[in-house]
């Protein structure tokens, strides 16, 4: 009988924190500025200059602690993990081994075998590498530090999943976590949250963990999904063949669906951590610690919950909305205004998400005001604009944010309410089409369809087409 | 003093430092080392239990700067420090796979 195996994975998750400088120097973080246009002495590491703590790093990394149920130390410290490698100017990263800020914490996930908390290890703070970029022309490499020194935690999770769908059910409440405390935009293409996967197998009931892998380079919920199928795959054939799995650093290669290992300075693993003499304790007091607990957001289950008390609307629509921070805060902000929670779910559940598939944007890119969709629901609800017409208007505001008041009075999108005009019309298409009004008469309702077809056609749309349908029944009568 | 680097050690120490030595600078640096190591363990005769490890050699805590922007565009000036520039950027010997 064939052996049965279990795979266990650990993550390491890296967060860019939502800073506006760097953790240590007064270095603007902002994305996609021209190389080294964002870098001063202290993040290109020159001898003599001196790191200073961004406050606002400890506040986040304290407030995704909270929020994952690990305890705070309230004595910590940063160290110096050594190597060399030219994204790293100073030839250590600072970062923190001894005393992480948290630790021992946890969150729950539910997947289709039902509801298991994974645990946290450790989370730390530390700073992030530069960018290379390798120049063909000359064979040679780049260096961009723009992006060294940017504000990073490291989530590490204790090895307590067993498949993609429990990484990616704990990816997923974990990015919802960090993004709801505002502490990072998470976006996993753009770099801003990684995941690393740390992956071995053995035979089911087998008390020792086998031989890991670590696994880089997974930049999509998708790739991390296919990289744990290959992995696993490839470690069990290991085995089968009565071969050692060789614990190395691995790079996924998401369009071979393969991983290599990789040679490059993951190799010295021998980091010679010490403690960094530039950086002084860090020490939470209860008070400061207490005041961070108090400004801790809704996060989403309470929103959640919150939402099937306070709305009438379905629990489905609520765990869509309340399943990105975006989506929620444009869903309150426009319902405060119009009142309409329904209409406003509605929208958004319609075509907003459909336009933003379309597209292949994520909802945190959503850019219009709440006060246009919430003006657009009202020219909607007191019959300024019929349905037809408000979806077109709701294009021009999802993509170009229009004043949607305007944009229909300069367009001229209003509904003809004008009895008189709209009997002349009707009167004319009955006028017309004298082989529909015959079948109609003759019993057949479906003539009727096409009569109010060819009454909004006419109209260009700015009927009511329930006040059409109306009409055309008194005057067929 | 003990003769306790060993050949290897000193490969792998200089391998990590990135570090190219001489017979006769290998010699030294395992002397040296080793020095090093007995001035540890004269340290180590001292009685530390009941002393709480130290973190810092100052007594200072919490020193922090506010999130605020205060740098802007050095590049011209930090670039002066690279041994060789292109695009705007340090220009360094392959390494990218």
């Amino acid at each position: 009988m064939a052996r049965q195996y279990e795979t266990v994975i650990g993550l390491e998750v890296h967060v860019e924190l939502a800073t506006k400088t760097k953790i240590f120097c007064g270095c603007s973080t902002a994305f996609g500025g021209a190389p080294n246009t964002h870098t001063c002495p202290v993040c290109t590491g020159m001898p003599g200059s001196l790191p200073v703590l961004n406050k606002q790093v400890v506040e986040y990394a304290m407030a995704v602690g909270l929020a994952t149920g690990c305890q705070i130390n309230q004595y910590c410290k940063f160290d110096r993990k050594n190597y060399f490698y030219p994204d790293n100017p100073q030839n250590y990263q600072i970062s923190q081994l001894y005393l992480p800020i948290c630790h021992d914490g946890g969150i729950e996930i539910e997947t289709a075998s039902g509801r298991k908390v994974i645990g946290i290890h450790e989370i730390h703070m530390e700073e992030d590498a530069g960018k290379l970029i390798h120049d063909e022309w000359d064979d040679c490499t780049l260096v961009d530090y723009n992006r060294s020194g940017v504000p990073l935690i490291e989530i590490v999770s204790e090895p307590d999943m067993r498949s993609a769908e429990e990484v990616i059910a704990y990816l997923d409440k974990l990015r919802l976590i960090v993004q709801y405390l505002g502490a990072s935009d998470c976006k996993l293409q753009e770099g801003s949250m990684r995941a690393d996967v740390n992956l071995s197998v053995r035979e089911v009931g087998a008390k020792e963990f086998g031989t890991r892998t670590e696994m880089k380079n997974l930049n999509s919920f998708k790739a991390i999904a296919r990289a744990i199928d290959g992995e696993r795959a490839r470690q069990i054939e290991l085995l089968e063949e009565g071969k050692p799995v060789i614990q190395e650093t691995r790079r996924w290669d998401d369009n071979k669906e393969y991983s290599y290992p990789m040679r490059s300075k993951e190799d010295a693993h021998d980091y010679r951590y010490f403690p960094d003499p530039d950086l002084v304790p860090v020490v939470i007091s209860d008070e400061w610690l207490q005041a961070v607990r108090d400004r801790q957001p809704e996060l989403r289950t309470e929103k959640l919950a919150r939402y099937k008390k306070e709305f009438d609307i379905p629990e489905y629509d609520a765990e869509i909305l309340t399943g990105s921070k975006r989506l929620a805060d444009v869903f309150e902000e426009t319902t405060a205004l119009c009142g309409k929670p329904k209409k406003v779910s509605n929208w958004l559940m319609g075509e907003t998400l459909r336009l933003l598939k379309e597209e292949g944007m994520e909802p945190e890119e959503l850019t219009f005001a709440p006060e246009h969709l919430a003006k657009l629901i009202e020219l909607t609800d007191a019959g300024t604009i019929n349905q037809t017409v408000a979806k077109e208007v709701f294009e021009k505001i999802f993509y170009e944010d229009v004043e949607p008041e305007r944009y229909v009075e300069e367009h001229g999108l209003k509904m003809v309410s004008d009895d008189g005009v709209l009997r002349t019309v009707v009167e004319g298409v009955i006028a017309a089409n004298p082989q529909s009004v015959s079948d109609y008469r003759g019993g057949k309702e479906k003539a009727l369809g096409f009569l109010v077809g060819q009454t909004m056609k006419q109209m260009k749309g700015r009927a009511n087409p329930g006040a059409v349908n109306q009409l055309l029944r008194e005057l067929l009568g | 003093m003990a003769n306790r680097i060993s050949d290897e050690t000193i490969e792998y120490v200089g391998i990590l430092a990135k570090l190219e030595l001489s017979e006769e600078e290998r010699e030294q640096a395992k002397q040296d080392i080793g020095r090093m190591l007995d001035y540890v363990d004269k340290l180590n005769e001292l009685d530390t239990s009941g002393v709480e490890p130290l973190s810092h050699v100052f007594p200072v805590h919490n020193v922090f700067r506010e999130d605020v922007v205060t740098n802007g565009d050095d590049r011209a000036r930090m670039l002066q420090n690279a041994p060789k520039v292109k695009d705007g950027s340090w220009q360094v010997p392959k390494t990218v796979e």
